[in-house]
């Protein structure tokens, strides 16, 4: 703890340990941005000085879009990405809201086992999954990932929903019944509706999360059409003891952009996702 | 009054006796909450439930891949007990996880107390802090494999500048080394987690206290140590424990950096599982691995649920 006052105590503060944070976060992705740009003969030279670019290029992106699938995995991704969240949200939010605003028996095992599968790491399922997707044929093909992804996001969904739905009143809910609404029209007409932030963060923190996803991936889809972008770049991109690091470059900061674009519109529920398990506001 | 006691008491004579028709009996609370629950739960079942029951009938057997397995008992445990790299990889994987967790929980500490402050453009260079752990593990890695290249890496290039001699230390090709390059790639993806999480907590704690502190004569450390920490334990605890989970039982960075090498210095549970299970073609024995990780979570999840509880 800096005692100091003025900028000097300022600068000990706040924008030296500031600086350091953001240089660390920051290095790696500019690194990879202008890896991608320079020439394999600047890239495998030690005479040259590697922090900047000396002779931009283009090579990589138009090799990468143009001799590899990436596209196809760019499709792949996005496709295993929306449905997944879009089942998540819906089996999400028909745990989280009978949890959330109903007594009945059972509710609070129900409660606790959704809890629990929330932690259940996927490297303790995936070797008798494999073996489940195998026996029912879905191996090499985007259901097996679509199926097993919400398996990790449904209760997360269900944790961060139930959270929204608690803070809905109940005279709300009870008005709607005492005019005549049913249960479901209760639920989908007036308690759904209030609750959005809770679906957008949600289906935020569900779709980036889907678009990470390696372990599942890397197992279930071993064709190249079917691959999604990190299996895909992992797997093609290093022939052998080959890497393509301009190409392997071009395609991580490809792949991570549109995940980027989404959050930077979504920060603030991304942030309220990400904090509503252990911060209670 | 003499109307009103007629209309009380007629609907037991002239009111027919509604048969409770499937309408009313799904606006019941307990069964409507079922009718909800049971199409999710079933999911659960049937993709977490019962593979998890599943791998531990895989770990009691001898199942080569794309053959019948045969029961053998406890024998893949024994097995494990005997094997000198089954005992590495525990060993590895705790070190992994406890240093990882500390560099995480005071690293993130420290970027929530800096964030604390005021500054301007607070919220981009809070959404760029966060990249790290947005951006897909797999590609932030690889861009981390190419700054250790053993050839080209920036880091040696940068440290022979400083006067070191070429070709500088194998950041992923000597087994300590590896190890703790490990550790900080891991450290620089989950960091942005604690920082932002603890940060939110740090905004949770009312102004009043530091004030009413400094009024008391209070210097920065006391206030820190007797007001922001204790009121922030609880947030750095479950942080900590979700952390621990998801760190223990890592996988991505340790597949695309090292394989586990050099000479399994780098194998954790699950990339040691996966080797005998992929590699291998060991299905049960490989189970045994991944099931081995389970004691360890089932205390981190107790703790968890026993302190939500408490709470």
């Amino acid at each position: 703890m800096v005692h100091g006052h003025g900028w000097t105590g300022r600068a000990l503060r706040l924008w030296l340990p500031l600086g350091f944070f953001l240089i660390v976060t920051l290095f790696p992705f500019y690194w990879m941005a202008i890896t991608s740009l320079k020439p394999n003969a600047e890239l495998y030279s030690t005479k040259v000085m590697p922090l900047i670019v000396h002779h931009p290029t283009l090579k990589h992106y138009v090799d990468l879009l143009t001799e590899t699938s990436f596209l196809q995995w760019t499709w792949n991704t996005t496709i295993v990405a929306v449905v997944s969240t879009a089942i998540s949200l819906v089996f999400g939010s028909m745990l989280a809201y009978p949890l959330a605003r109903m007594n009945f028996p059972g509710g609070a095992l129900i409660a606790f086992a959704v809890a629990a599968t929330y932690l259940v790491p996927q490297p303790l399922l995936f070797i008798p999954l494999a073996d489940i997707i195998n026996r029912l044929g879905l191996g090499n093909t985007l259901t097996s990932v679509i199926l097993t992804y919400p398996t990790m996001l449904v209760p997360f969904c269900a944790w961060l929903l139930m959270g929204y739905f608690k803070t809905v009143p109940r005279d709300l809910e009870d008005a709607a019944r005492i005019d005549g609404a049913t249960r479901v029209q209760t639920m989908v007409r007036v308690i759904l509706p209030l609750c959005t932030p809770g679906f957008i963060s949600a289906g935020i923190f569900a779709f980036t999360l889907a678009q990470n996803e390696f372990l599942y991936a890397l197992i279930f889809l071993t064709n190249t059409d079917v691959r999604t972008v990190p299996v895909g770049a992992i797997a093609e991109l290093v022939r052998g003891d080959v890497f393509y690091w301009g190409q392997l470059m071009a395609a991580a900061l490809l792949g991570s952009i549109p995940v980027a674009i989404i959050y930077s519109f979504f920060v603030e529920h991304y942030v309220a996702g990400l904090t509503s398990g252990s911060v209670k506001a | 009054m003499p109307s009103q006691a007629a209309a009380l008491a007629t609907p037991s004579i002239t009111v027919r006796r509604r048969r409770r028709g499937f309408r009313y009996w799904t606006e019941q609370e307990s069964v409507f909450a079922w009718l909800m629950i049971i199409p999710p739960l079933l999911f659960l079942i049937a993709l977490v439930g019962y593979p998890f029951v599943y791998g531990i009938l895989l770990s009691l057997e001898d199942r080569p891949v794309a053959h019948a397995g045969t029961f053998v008992g406890l024998q893949n445990f024994v097995t494990n007990f005997h094997d000198p790299v089954f005992w590495q990889v525990a060993r590895n994987t705790f070190l992994y996880t406890f240093c990882a967790t500390v560099l995480k929980a005071v690293g993130g500490l420290g970027m929530a107390l800096v964030m604390n402050q005021v500054f301007p453009a607070k919220n981009v260079i809070r959404a760029l802090m966060l990249l790290p752990f947005i951006v897909p593990t797999v590609l932030s890695t690889v861009a981390w494999m190419w700054i250790l290249d053993p050839s080209f890496s920036v880091v040696n290039w940068a440290m022979f500048q400083l006067g070191f001699p070429r070709p500088g230390p194998a950041w992923l090709g000597n087994p300590s080394l590896a190890m703790f390059s490990l550790i900080m790639i891991n450290t620089w993806r989950g960091l942005p987690f604690y920082g932002i999480t603890l940060l939110a907590g740090l905004q949770t704690i009312p102004p009043d206290l530091h004030e009413a502190a400094v009024i008391d004569g209070a210097g920065t450390w006391a206030r820190f140590r007797y007001i922001t920490l204790p009121l922030l334990m609880p947030v750095i605890f479950i942080v900590t424990l979700f952390s621990v989970i998801f760190t223990f039982s890592d996988f991505q960075l340790v597949y695309v950096l090292t394989r586990g090498g050099p000479a399994n210095a780098t194998h954790l549970f699950a990339t040691y599982a996966f080797d005998i299970a992929m590699g291998a073609g060991q299905f049960g024995l490989g189970a045994s691995v991944a099931l081995a990780m389970l004691p360890a979570l089932a205390v981190v999840i107790a703790g968890l649920a026993f302190y939500m509880r408490r709470r």
